[in-house]
């Protein structure tokens, strides 16, 4: 097709390309609409589930009794006040205060004013969860555990991501050989969660060896000068970070090696192999180019893993990352964090997506050209 | 049944299905044996007793067996009751009503180490006059220690550590080292245990006729029983034989469930097409966004934790997973195949045609995802327990986890209280993968080759 617009005229040329380009709009515009559908749908169940206990409306009551109360009491112009009068301006202030949140509504009107917020990312504030700062603000709470769980999440993710790839590459290239068996011998492994293996990992490097931390991020107290600091966090990090990654591995890498040797038995793959290229040429052009998108919506969604954290693996590593709060979130019934929580999971989910249907649009000539689209 | 024959002949070709095979077949009989061997109701019962059943048991005790591995051997627990016949009783009669009952037993102690506690449960039967007894024990090198004097009500103990007496004579004050000097060699210069043959022996007296005494003798060793117990001196082999059937229940049940209504849904939407196919599609998508384990735990923190919530949760929230893609990309294959539109052209309607010809076909590509797909849910069930959402009354590995991580045991070196759950759902899980990954082979002659 390329070959016959290049011969033609120009206008022709330059046609092609704006429907081209007005195919890949429209085809953007709709998903755009439908992925945001889905997000509202996902995240007003969310709050259904989340709210459906009730315990959203006590929480936004509690929240309003203990601030009017507060703001009575410590009033210098209610000084004078007896108590029973203070008591009554507190009941009336309540009262206006639920009336005016809408807190005497019903549930549906009220779960539509919740997934507003939601999604307009106004989160609120906690109920009982406090950040290392003193405050309050779900997003700052949110902020605050962030970066531990990008560090966990994003080596263990990582490491497994590239190392179980090139691995595979390899692995599926000597097909039978001793390594491929045991890789093979080795997948069901990965049928175990991480913290299990992190619980092993406590008890042969901390607890028998005592060569490494039982848990926390740095050593209390933390050191002072800052390579000694990284030096401490990157040993808190082994241990926990081993076990993610050690959890995933085998079957990440049989995964990856059963993918690439369908795509080793390609005609074009012996064709090349025919005409005396090296094996890694080979590897690059004939294996990796025609798996790109697999591997790019692989890479995205091992990105998405890092945001939710590993809620055990930190739990049981006391490492002080989203998974573990969210995990005391739900311990302190602290509503208002879980949805924060759940509500940035679902839009960075959408907008994976989203882009990785941008981005095949871009690596897979197929999907470029269009004609054929499939319905799947 | 010639097929199924034959895959069974197929699967004895794979060491691996075969060890899988054999793992599985070894915990569906302990799982059994579990259910025969302790009923339900008895299990919840001891599982959520307190002192008074669990009474007899040490706190936070290795099994005994862990003695094979140690050079320093540890005490290992007992209880003796005279009413069971397993303590030495004889009763002899005095003048006036009275009697005189004698309770002993002797034990071996070969250990290493010193007891935990040493204690006597008494029960008797009086009207109005009291019983009496002192207690002693007679140790190796012949010595008769007075341990207590005591009268007796209906029921009442004397633990060995609490006597002034002995406070004052071998403990220095101090209630810690009474049973370290009971046990020790006079003559070593350092304490050290004495072995050899130590006798209890209780001496009672009753004022009334009809008047009896019972005693319990209760040894608190370092080790218990087979598994050991937990900080409420639990035997933990209660948990580990019940979380068997309910580990491979809620694994076998959340697994079934799963792939037969995906299975069901994916052939409706692929035959019906048009708007099924779609909702079913953009359901899929809704259920991509909801964070899997997250809605689960908000489930079991805000509504009800019991295993069957849990497991109803588990299945509608993986029902729209990505098996349902999978699936459907294959039946919109078959729809397509020549024995469907025969059965088209002979008039048979939607569901027959779902369900005697779509469904059927797929079954073989259904079980290796099913088989192994057990092993991630008997992990999950100990995942949600691990955070403290396990059943509350139901004793399971993951439970066993949970109070293990939570009073601490690695780091105190209560090794065995991990590693026993531990390696338990270490052996399902894996006995189900590898089951699963061989008939995986067997059933898909796709993936022989690779």
């Amino acid at each position: 097709m390329e070959a016959a617009a290049q011969s033609d005229s120009p206008i022709i040329k330059k046609s092609f390309a704006s429907s081209t380009f007005m195919r890949v709009a429209k085809y953007t515009g709709v998903r755009l609409v439908v992925l945001f559908v889905t997000v509202v749908v996902a995240i007003y169940l969310t709050i259904l589930i989340a709210n459906m206990g009730g315990y959203v409306d006590t929480m936004m009551r509690g929240e309003i009794q203990e601030n009017i109360a507060q703001a009575v009491n410590t009033n210098p112009a209610n000084r004078s006040m007896t108590p029973d009068q203070k008591r009554k301006i507190i009941e009336q202030l309540i009262n206006l205060e639920i009336k005016r949140r809408g807190l005497d509504q019903p549930l549906v009107l009220r779960n539509a004013r919740y997934l507003t917020n939601a999604l307009t990312l106004n989160l609120g504030h906690a109920i009982n969860m406090v950040s290392y700062s003193g405050s309050r603000t779900v997003r700052l709470i949110l902020l605050e555990r962030l970066p531990a769980t990008l560090l966990l999440m994003g080596t263990a993710e990582l490491f497994l991501f590239f190392s179980s790839l090139f691995l595979a590459l390899s692995l599926s290239r000597q097909y039978g050989s001793f390594w491929d068996k045991f890789v093979i011998a080795m997948t069901p492994t990965s049928s175990a969660p991480g913290w299990f293996y992190g619980i092993f990992m406590i008890l042969i490097f901390a607890a028998v060896l005592k060569i490494m931390p039982f848990g926390g991020l740095v050593s209390t107290p933390p050191p002072t000068n800052s390579v000694l600091f990284a030096l401490s966090v990157l040993q808190h990090l082994a241990l926990p970070a081993f076990s993610l990654f050690f959890s995933g591995f085998f079957l990440s890498i049989y995964g990856w090696r059963t993918f690439f040797l369908i795509y080793s038995s390609e005609d074009y793959v012996d064709m090349a192999k025919a005409k005396g290229l090296t094996s890694r040429d080979i590897e690059r052009r004939y294996i990796l180019r025609p798996t790109l998108p697999n591997i790019i919506t692989n890479f995205a969604l091992t990105l998405l893993g890092v945001w939710g954290g590993a809620i055990v693996t930190e739990t049981i590593f006391l490492w002080p990352g989203l998974g573990r709060m969210f995990y005391e979130a739900i311990g302190l019934f602290d509503i208002p964090v879980i949805v924060g929580d759940t509500i940035i999971y679902a839009y960075l989910l959408a907008i994976t997506v989203f882009l990785l249907e941008i981005i095949y649009a871009l690596v897979d000539p197929r999907v470029k050209i269009g004609g054929g689209g499939s319905q799947s | 049944m010639n097929t199924l024959k034959n895959s069974f002949r197929e699967i004895l070709r794979y060491p691996s299905a075969i060890a899988g095979l054999v793992v599985v077949m070894f915990f569906v009989a302990v799982a059994v044996y579990a259910m025969i061997s302790i009923p339900y109701s008895k299990a919840i019962a001891l599982w959520r007793g307190g002192e008074e059943v669990w009474y007899a048991n040490p706190k936070f005790a290795p099994p005994a067996w862990i003695n094979y591995f140690r050079s320093q051997k540890l005490p290992v627990s007992f209880h003796v009751n005279s009413a069971d016949g397993k303590m030495e009783k004889v009763v002899t009669p005095g003048s006036q009503n009275t009697a005189t009952i004698k309770i002993s037993h002797t034990f071996d102690f070969e250990a290493d180490a010193y007891p935990q506690e040493l204690m006597v449960y008494f029960t008797t039967t009086y009207q109005d006059k009291m019983p009496f007894a002192s207690i002693s024990l007679l140790t190796p090198d012949g010595r008769e220690i007075r341990i207590a004097d005591t009268g007796l009500g209906h029921q009442q103990n004397v633990r060995f550590s609490q006597q002034d007496r002995l406070i004052n004579r071998y403990g220095g004050g101090q209630q810690q080292f009474v049973i370290q000097g009971l046990f020790s060699d006079p003559k070593a210069a350092t304490p050290v245990p004495l072995k050899g043959k130590y006798q209890v022996v209780i001496t009672g007296t009753t004022f009334e006729a009809g008047s009896d005494i019972d005693a319990d003798f209760v040894f608190h060793g370092q080790v218990y029983g087979l598994a050991g117990t937990d900080m409420y001196r639990r035997d933990l082999m209660v948990a580990l034989l019940w979380g068997t059937p309910i580990a491979l229940s809620f694994g076998l049940l959340a697994s079934l469930g799963i792939s037969i209504s995906t299975l069901i849904i994916a052939a409706i939407g692929a035959w019906y097409g048009g708007w099924v196919d779609e909702l079913i599609q953009r359901i899929t998508e809704v259920n991509l966004v909801l964070p899997f384990l997250p809605i689960l735990i908000m489930i079991g923190t805000f509504f009800n934790r019991s295993i069957w919530t849990i497991l109803g949760a588990t299945i509608l929230l993986s029902i729209f997973g990505g098996g349902i893609k999978a699936f459907r990309a294959t039946f919109l294959q078959l729809r397509e195949s020549m024995y469907i539109e025969a059965a088209r052209a002979y008039g048979a309607s939607n569901m027959r045609i779902i369900f005697n010809y779509m469904i059927p076909r797929m079954i073989p590509l259904l079980i290796p995802g099913l088989v192994s797909g057990v092993a991630g849910f008997v992990f999950l069930e100990a995942t949600l327990a691990v955070l403290g959402l396990g059943d509350p009354t139901l004793p399971t590995w993951g439970k066993i986890i949970n109070d293990a991580d939570s009073n601490a045991a690695l780091y105190r070196g209560y090794y065995y209280w991990i590693l026993e759950p531990a390696v338990l759902l270490m052996a399902t899980g894996l006995g189900f993968a590898l089951l699963g990954f061989a008939l995986d082979r067997i059933f898909n002659p796709r993936l022989r080759g690779m």
